[in-house]
């Protein structure tokens, strides 16, 4: 086409009216002259305008042809399709109103969806070259990915070849004195390549240097943006300030921008150098003090080749320190997948489920257009007949479909804004990095996807029958030629619905059932009037044992007088689901274990006599520590019912020696308490250690003292609500000792619902999606069984008429729901069983073809589809045959 | 009159411009009969197609087109050639006879050697 062409093509587009009157005109006189010449050879006139039409081959045809000539056809029609689309829609306020409703609800899910797995699991972490960094554990017998010890940590830096920089970092808590009321700070100690490793700047001043990060270092440290601005009013001056940090003198050298997130989020306030700590116990090479370690590694190693290498040093390691590292090995895992690898299954079913969500809304609107896609069966003739092509009948209808859609998915879109801000609001820790997650492009593209998407799912089935419909019958038959052959459209879809929801309504199910095992499984303690918190001892205690353990003593008075108070217990080493800590051990009538290897390790609780009590242990049999068992009387032990069967199986433990040389014990086993799930209800069972030994806090050696005070718990149990206690223990321990600081303050019944969070979260957004696709699936059998009355009407009142009862009219009525309900049932069962299996990494204690789950989903299911149709029922059961017989 | 071979796409642009160049100034029902009559009635147009046709001419520039009065006094819109459509007869002329000439060797072809 030349360009004169088009341009003048174009310019028929604004300047059209004129133009197409005089066309008009043209072909009028067109059809003079030809009548005129046939009636010159002796036609009658009438005859003579017949055979001008027909040789002209129809007026709209004409008319049509050269339109498409005279405009822009595709972009022409498509202003008018979309303008006959719009007309439609505000024609027919209520079909548009329930169907943008459910296209919102259903694309607003998704995206919401969509944007919390975009946000945690799509996108990079915030940090330059993020794909290279790689979190390192120590692989051993307590655990596949362990803690660091520090000396390991050292040879790893120095001997590996795939890494740029491999950086310790431990966390830490810091008590701020000296200035106003002390504060407890969250904090790392890190090594000097920390930050170089992440590539993270600091925004003011500088990162600590090597000569930092050794025994001797100058004190310096560095503090978050956050504090930076709150504290010291983001001034440049701080640079050089001194800070009292648990009791010791640092100086600051630098600021963290304040957007630097680690694991659980931002807001870290303190980093010092790790090397600097010379305490022998963190020098100690079969010990790691929670140290974790993260590399950055060298570009295009892969994970498997920096393995390979971490191989070949735990193997180094391992000959040259045989009684520390031999059987040790060392365990990569990309760092994203450190940080979001536990709620990636759990996200990934959730955006399934919704997906399903959206088909079940794309089947019902697709019903609502077919049922007005027959209506207009008509019109869509007429306009055919009137010289409109059938393709371009067919591009109507979806354009109708993409408006749909598209004004749909805005809403949606709009819904997903808040939608997903309530439902991170609703659930706080379960996701990580929910900082992140916002509407970005990525999240715009895959709404207007979706959309586009949906709306061709939808709008396909009425645009195909069109393009299938024979016009002459349509125009026949005013269109009820074409109601079989909707209804089985239409039931085809409310089978699917009927299905996906079934679907859907399993998966709820499941996790529900799920929740309530783990709920229903005794975590070996009673949770309820119990609380627990951490204390941070005054600073400047120093460690002479025998000051730490009167402090320790005054602490636990302090709490045990407050009113309300049953009984309570200072807590050293591990603390049921919130830290662990494991110790070496063997049987006193064996000899010690030549190699790491062979060694036996026990989880280890240093407690005092009231602590089975505070934590409600249960006794099983022998004793409970009391206050006679001191210093000076004999060392005694209890273990847990795990650790009896497993190293005295078919012997009674009580009476026997146990040997534990890293705190100098051997004391005699003088009772047994039932097992406690320190690892969590849903993964104690697969823990490497779960075998348990408490010892009394008063016979922890004075070596071990110093260590003891770095970090203690509290257990209280109280006569009536836990959490109403905290404020007063506060002020107890702080008339105490004014420097004590009282953190993570808790109740154990928190504590229980803080470890199932992820799977609570998947609980409620699995049954908010499951109760909308139910609402969904029913608006749809409703809707079809309520259609099927219509048209069978003039029937029905015939049978009445003619004879028949009220009640065969019901039963005729919902046999044909319950038919449709039961052919979707049965093909979501066979769905549910074949998807669930999906489902096995996130569900607990229960088959995922639990059949009480089944059987209580599919009566649920088909109760609610009944009553759906029961109302459309009534209706033709209350027909006047009068009124039906005269219809039309 | 259904019989007739139908006219080719792009052809009927020729034709409707050579009938122009023939009789002058021409309405769309008088091009259309006189197609119909050169061809010898082996032609049948549907005299509508026509139209598309001569918007399209008249938007490539070869034609243009003013109403007058028929010999029976009926108002019509006539068309008649621009000095580019005389051009353009001219070439497409030369154009089809080469095309006709190279068809025409295929379809004999042991005199074309």
């Amino acid at each position: 086409m030349s360009l004169r062409s088009r341009l003048s093509r174009l310019a028929g587009l604004f300047r059209s009216d004129r133009r197409d009157r005089e066309f008009e005109a043209e072909l009028e006189s067109h059809i003079q002259l030809h009548i005129d010449d046939c009636v010159r050879s002796g036609m009658s006139p009438g005859e003579a305008r017949r055979q001008a039409l027909i040789k002209l081959g129809g007026i709209e045809q004409t008319r049509e042809a050269w339109r498409q000539q005279h405009g822009v056809p595709v972009l022409e029609s498509l202003v008018q399709d979309l303008h006959y689309a719009f007309r439609a829609m505000r024609k027919n306020p209520g079909f548009t109103c329930i169907s943008l409703l459910t296209l919102a609800l259903g694309i607003g899910a998704n995206t919401a969806l969509f944007s919390v797995v975009n946000g945690v699991l799509l996108n990079p972490l915030p940090y330059p070259h993020s794909e290279r960094l790689a979190i390192l554990y120590q692989k051993s017998a307590i655990a596949d990915q362990g803690a660091v010890s520090y000396l390991n940590f050292l040879d790893w830096q120095r001997q590996n070849e795939t890494f740029t920089s491999m950086a310790a970092f431990r966390q830490q808590s810091f008590n701020l004195t000296g200035e106003g009321e002390p504060t407890r700070l969250s904090g790392h100690e890190v090594s000097a390549d920390f930050f170089p490793a992440l590539n993270v700047k600091p925004v003011l001043g500088r990162l600590f240097t090597a000569d930092e990060d050794r025994v001797g270092g100058a004190p310096v440290a560095l503090i978050g943006g956050g504090l930076w601005k709150t504290r010291y009013g983001s001034s440049p001056s701080v640079l050089g300030r001194g800070m009292t940090l648990n009791g010791e003198r640092y100086t600051i050298i630098g600021v963290i921008p304040e957007s630097f997130l680690f694991y659980n989020g931002y807001g870290i306030q303190v980093w010092t150098p790790i090397g600097r700590w010379n305490d022998p116990t963190f020098r100690d090479r079969r010990i790691s003090m929670g140290l974790n370690v993260i590399g950055c590694m060298k570009p295009g190693i892969t994970l498997d080749r920096a393995r390979q290498d971490m191989d070949r040093i735990a193997h180094a390691l391992a000959e040259t320190y045989p009684d520390a590292d031999k059987g040790m090995g060392i365990s990569l895992v990309s760092f994203k997948q450190d940080m979001v690898g536990n709620i990636a299954p759990f996200l990934l079913v959730l955006l399934a489920a919704v997906g399903f969500v959206l088909m079940i809304a794309c089947a019902n609107v697709a019903n609502l257009m077919l049922a007005r896609a027959t209506d207009r069966a008509r019109e869509f003739a007429l306009r055919s007949a009137l010289g409109a092509t059938q393709g371009r009948l067919v591009r109507q209808l979806l354009s109708e479909s993409v408006l749909l859609g598209l004004t749909g998915g805005g809403l949606g879109l709009a819904m997903a804004a808040n939608g997903t801000r309530f439902m991170l609001a609703l659930l706080p820790d379960a996701v990580p990095r929910s900082q992140e997650i916002s509407l970005d492009f990525r999240v715009l593209m895959f709404a207007l996807a979706v959309s586009l998407i949906a709306s061709i799912g939808f709008g396909l089935a009425p645009a195909l029958r069109v393009w299938r419909t024979n016009l002459t019958d349509a125009l026949k038959e005013g269109g009820r030629g074409l109601a079989g052959r909707r209804i089985r459209a239409q039931n085809a879809f409310v089978v699917i619905e009927m299905a996906t929801a079934l679907v859907l309504l399993v998966g709820a199910g499941l996790m529900i059932r799920s929740l309530g095992a783990l709920w229903s499984v005794n975590p070996g303690f009673d949770p309820r009037h119990a609380l627990s918190f951490q204390v941070a001892m005054q600073p400047d205690l120093g460690s002479d044992p025998a000051h730490i353990r009167a402090e320790l003593r005054k602490i636990h008075d302090a709490v045990r007088n407050q009113p309300g108070v049953v009984a309570t217990s200072v807590v050293a080493g591990a603390l049921p689901m919130q830290g662990d800590s494991e110790l070496p051990f063997w049987r006193g009538d064996e000899p010690k274990p030549a190699t790491e290897a062979e060694r036996k390790w026990t989880l280890f609780y240093g407690v005092e006599p009231d602590y089975l009590t505070a934590m409600g242990l249960h006794l099983v049999s022998g004793r409970f520590f009391s206050e006679m068992d001191s210093e000076h009387s004999p060392q005694v032990v209890v273990v847990d019912e795990y650790f009896a069967h497993k190293y005295f199986p078919g012997e009674n433990p009580i009476g026997k020696q146990i040997n534990v040389e890293l705190l100098d014990l051997k004391p005699e086993i003088v009772g047994i308490v039932g097992h406690v799930k320190q690892w969590g209800l849903d993964t104690d069972a697969t823990a490497k250690v779960q075998s348990q030994i408490y010892v009394p806090l008063r016979q922890i050696p004075d070596a071990v003292m110093p260590l003891v005070r770095n970090g203690i718990s509290m257990v209280v149990r109280a006569a009536n609500d836990p959490g109403a206690q905290i404020p007063a223990m506060r002020k107890a321990l702080a008339s105490n000792n004014a420097q004590q600081v009282v953190y993570g303050a808790e109740t154990l019944e928190d504590v229980i619902a803080g470890s199932l969070a992820a799977r609570r979260f998947s609980m409620v957004l699995l049954g908010i999606f499951a109760a909308l696709a139910v609402v969904l699936a029913s608006i749809g059998i409703y809707g079809v069984i309520s259609y099927l009355v219509g048209q069978r009407i003039q029937e029905i009142g015939t049978r009445i008429a003619l004879g028949a009862q009220r009640g065969d009219v019901m039963r005729l009525i919902l046999g044909r729901g319950f038919a449709l309900t039961l052919i979707g049932v049965g093909t979501g069962s066979v769905l549910a069983l074949i998807l669930s299996r999906q489902m096995k990494k996130i569900i607990y204690g229960v088959s995922s073809s639990d059949p009480a789950t089944f059987a209580a989903v599919i009566l649920l299911l088909m109760a609610i589809a009944l009553l759906a149709c029961y109302v459309p029922a009534r209706r033709a059961m209350r027909v006047d045959p009068m009124v039906a017989l005269r219809y039309e | 009159m259904g019989e007739g071979k139908d006219v080719r796409q792009g052809t009927l642009a020729l034709m409707v411009l050579k009938t122009l160049e023939s009789m002058g100034a021409l309405h769309g029902y008088g091009i259309a009969r006189r197609i119909e009559q050169t061809s010898g009635d082996l032609l049948s147009v549907n005299y509508g197609t026509l139209y598309p046709a001569l918007l399209k001419l008249e938007q490539e520039g070869y034609i243009t087109s003013e109403w007058g009065v028929s010999e029976n006094n009926r108002r019509a819109r006539y068309y008649r050639l621009t000095r580019a459509g005389k051009k353009q007869v001219e070439r497409e002329t030369r154009e089809w006879n080469q095309t006709a000439a190279i068809v025409a060797r295929f379809l004999t072809p042991e005199e074309s050697q």
